[in-house]
């Protein structure tokens, strides 16, 4: 006979008392009560910015590197890092806007192409995917630690771009590519909605598809993922390809944003990313611990932040510093998290 | 006869670095029976099971499976063919929930395609009540007990319905409470014609559970024998090649002083205990999974934080806020999970041994490897470590070698108390008899030693007073002389459930 009463003794011992739950709550919800807290300080700081007008442009200035830190926070939860994010930005905003000249451009990169819009798009998409199959099949195949797989990537994705415009920009795009970065569907800028779209196309990905779970079962205990029967190199590769797409799509933002492709764009986005990540709560230390919610929030602190301090008129050398240690402050709390946890 | 073998497995052999863990070696189990693989630390049982999954291929052999002879080179092929496996090593998703490390790799799913996590949580709880393992599926694991891990991990492995399921020490976490559950599972399996191969170092096991019995040495096949053929004795004689006369190597030690005087402490997971232990005395901590044995220590240790009460060493009154306070002075800890707060996985076996101890071996900043080596060299033949060379990366160590180097480090730092959290937890019989002569030795030494075990015929056989802990209060404590399993059973449960673990 199986013994409940001798069961039932051993969970009682391991309830949480009163304190763990506190810290518990804090844990999952104390970014967002960071995040509060700041607006309410930037609001009461500056009385612009809670103007719509204001509020509008933070989200779209972290729209780009929004969007490429849901891909790279998948990358992280699966125990890996993704460092050539900003400079697939650059490849796949050259090689997207060399395939979106308007007819009447002065200088045309491929001249007599006119293509209709859905062909530089998927080439965003497909040039970053890409990269991320490179950086997928050198972490799960030759297994270098992803940290040199992409940094290797990093530096030579960032020539191809250089080599493929030969340094130059490529200007005079469509309208229809232009639209992209500087339209808007009634007040919302579309940059804005494409992140929106993507943050729940991934939500959804990662929290509630096979892949997702997978993702998570990698980053929290490999060995345990592949004795359950999951093809562990398989998912990693996914998750990189879905990262470089990401990096790919913010590629076509930006250029459409500034409505030139130019090599050098996306330089340094791939550490606000990783920043944004982090400061959401995503684990470098540990796999397997992250969310997308946590991320979008992490980008907003960055954004609000880098808002209020223009506003105040703070130089933008202290804004790199506050930024940084806003970041080590997050990686703090978050180890602080775990000590508490158990 | 011959096709009643569920699984043959013939001439295996499997060559590591420097070690070959198994030569030819052969496997030969019946359907609808419990097939117990016996052998010393190191013999190569778990090396043949990882075969067996598909985690490492065989360099030569073959396994005929249902008739069939089967080329395994994953466990996903293993698992979809009918093995499934409990591994030696836990190996939960801490950040994840029951219900979905049961069924990772195997999700349900709704009809647009994502997780169905609603119906993951029902076939759960219906495996967890089927079962009678009282788990939250929603629970995370990290927050479960070691055994409540286990007991996780063994539903897992039944919930794939598998024809021969694997299990690689299922007991080494789990009290009396959790094994009868575990022998009702298995009981079960065996009826619906599932076999069980059953790896484990306790020998009642054996002799309660199994039907036959093989047993491996340094990698070699020695034999294969009906375990009502078998007696104890010769088991063991089979497995370290010589007979072992005295288990329990038990000298009365001189009783000194009071080393450690605990009154009234209380902290996460115990209330109001007092003890005392003296120098040369080996104090026994005895009381279910959950009683607070774990938690005691470690808030003794500093491990956890404790409040009220005090604490005196050698009579002075001290404050042990953190480890580094205990081992100040003069404790040391070898904790109840050597994966989580033990070994330095990816370190060499020396590295493990001696990193307690680095102070001892310094001269201004540098190491002293001579003098490192030659201590280390002294514990691996004291306490029979299986490894090539002290350099050999310490988890590529079967698991009960990986605990005695552990033993080794703690001993190595020379403190005036020892305390022990389930010591011999996965070694072989061999080495658990030279590991409780250590013990005796220490504390003839006029030194202390607080010993946390769940093996009662251990805690019988070494302690000279015993404690009984139940659900985090001290019940009682029992002399050396008047201690009985029974006693310490009925203690240990309470007067709630007074015949429950009798039996
Ligand atoms: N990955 C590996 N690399 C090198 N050596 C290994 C590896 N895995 C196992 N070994 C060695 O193979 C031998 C057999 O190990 P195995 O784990 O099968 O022993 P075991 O019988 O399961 O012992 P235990 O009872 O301690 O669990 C040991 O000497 C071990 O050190
Ligand atoms: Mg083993």
């Amino acid at each position: 006979m199986a013994n409940p009463g001798v069961i039932t003794a051993a969970e009682a011992a391991k309830r949480p008392a009163g304190g763990q739950m506190l810290a518990s709550i804090f844990s999952k919800y104390g970014i967002f009560l960071i995040f509060a807290v700041m607006v309410v300080v930037a609001s009461l700081l500056s009385p612009a910015f809670l103007s719509t007008i204001n509020l509008i442009n933070v989200v779209r200035q972290m729209s780009v590197v929004g969007l490429i830190a849901l891909g790279v926070t998948g990358v992280i939860v699966s125990g890996g890092i993704d460092l050539s994010s900003g400079s697939v930005v650059g490849l796949s905003a050259v090689v997207a806007a060399s395939l979106a000249q308007s007819a009447d451009s002065s200088a045309p990169f491929y001249p007599g192409v006119h293509l209709p819009f859905i062909v530089p798009f998927l080439a965003a998409c497909a040039m970053g995917a890409l990269v991320g199959w490179i950086n997928g099949g050198l972490v799960a195949k030759t297994r270098i630690p992803p940290f040199i797989a992409t940094l290797g990537t990093y530096t030579a994705v960032r020539g191809a771009a250089m080599l493929y415009t030969n340094g130059r920009p490529i200007s005079d795009l469509t309208d229809q590519y232009n639209f992209v970065g500087q339209g808007a569907l009634g007040s919302v800028p579309v940059p804005i909605l494409i992140l929106v779209v993507m943050a729940v196309v991934t939500h959804i990905l990662y929290a509630r598809t096979k892949f997702g779970k997978y993702v998570y079962a990698i980053g929290g205990n490999e060995q345990a993922a592949r004795v359950s029967g999951i093809n562990t190199g398989r998912f990693k590769m996914l998750i990189y390809i879905y990262a470089g797409f990401l990096a790919g799509l913010a590629g076509l933002v930006v250029s459409a944003r500034i409505g030139s492709g130019q090599p050098g764009l996306g330089v340094g986005y791939e550490l606000d990313a990783i920043a944004a990540a982090v400061i959401g709560g995503t684990s470098l230390s540990a796999g397997g611990i992250g969310t997308v919610a946590g991320t979008i929030v992490g980008a907003l602190i960055i954004g609000v932040l880098n808002n209020i301090l223009d506003l105040m008129n703070v130089s933008a050398y202290w804004q790199q510093i506050i930024k940084g240690g806003i970041i080590v402050g997050a990686v703090i709390l978050d180890q602080l998290k775990h000590r508490g946890g158990k | 006869m011959e096709n009643d073998y569920l699984l043959v497995m013939e001439g295996i052999s499997k060559q590591f670095p420097g070690v070959r863990a198994l030569n030819n070696v052969e496997l030969r189990v019946r359907r609808g029976t419990v097939h117990a693989l016996m052998g010393e630390n190191g013999a190569g049982k778990s090396t043949l099971m990882k075969c067996l999954i598909g985690i490492y291929t065989p360099d030569s052999g073959t396994i005929t499976f249902k008739g069939e002879k089967l080329n395994i080179t994953s466990t996903h092929y293993a698992l979809s063919k009918g093995i499934s496996m409990i591994h030696q090593e836990l190996s939960p998703i801490p950040e994840m929930t029951v219900a979905e490390n049961i069924y990772l790799g195997r999700e349900p799913m709704t009809p647009y395609g994502l997780v169905d996590m609603r119906k993951m949580n029902r076939m759960a709880t219906e495996l967890l009540d089927r079962l009678h393992i009282k788990i939250r599926p929603t629970a995370k694991m990290r927050d479960l007990s070691i055994a409540n891990m286990q007991l996780s991990e063994i539903a897992k492995a039944v919930s794939y319905n598998s024809d021969l399921i694997i299990m690689d020490e299922p007991t080494s976490a789990i009290t009396e409470a959790e094994v009868a559950v575990l022998f009702d599972i298995i009981k079960s399996l065996t009826a619906q014609g599932c076999a069980v191969i059953y790896i484990t170092h306790k020998m009642d096991e054996v002799f309660k559970i199994t039907d036959e019995v093989t047993v491996f040495r340094d990698g070699q096949y020695v034999a294969t024998e009906a375990t009502a053929n078998l007696t104890r004795d010769m088991l063991i004689e089979q497995m370290v090649g010589r007979t072992l006369t005295q288990m329990f190597h038990k000298e009365k030690a001189e009783m000194g002083s009071v080393f450690l005087d605990v009154e009234n402490l209380s902290g996460k997971g115990f209330r109001n205990v007092s003890f005392q232990v003296k120098r040369g005395e080996i104090l026994g901590l005895a009381g279910l999974m959950g009683a607070g044995r774990t938690e005691l220590m470690d808030g003794v240790f500093g491990v956890t934080a404790s409040y009220g009460g005090a604490v005196r060493i050698n009579g002075k009154p001290v404050k042990v806020k953190s480890p580094a306070d205990a081992i100040r002075n003069g404790m040391a800890l070898l904790t109840e999970d050597r994966k989580l707060t033990g070994l330095y996985l990816n370190a060499t076996v020396r590295e493990n041994m001696f990193i307690a101890n680095i102070n001892r071996y310094l001269v201004g900043p540098f190491l002293r490897f001579s003098k490192i080596e030659k201590d280390c060299e002294k514990m691996r033949g004291l306490m029979r470590v299986k490894t090539p060379s002290l350099m050999q990366i310490i988890k590529n160590l079967s698991g009960g070698n990986q605990q005695k180097v552990l033993i080794a480090r703690w001993l190595l730092t020379e403190p005036d108390l020892l305390i022990l959290d389930e010591p011999t937890r996965g070694i072989d019989v061999g080495a658990k008899s030279e590991i409780y002569r250590l013990m005796t030795e220490f504390v003839l030494s006029g030194k202390a030693i607080i010993m946390i075990s769940s093996e009662l015929p251990e805690v019988l056989g070494m302690s000279d007073r015993i404690l009984v802990m139940h659900e985090g209060d001290k019940v009682g404590e029992l002399s050396r002389a008047e201690a009985t399993q029974e006693k310490i059973l009925q203690m240990a449960t309470g007067m709630k459930i007074p015949t429950s673990l009798a039996a």
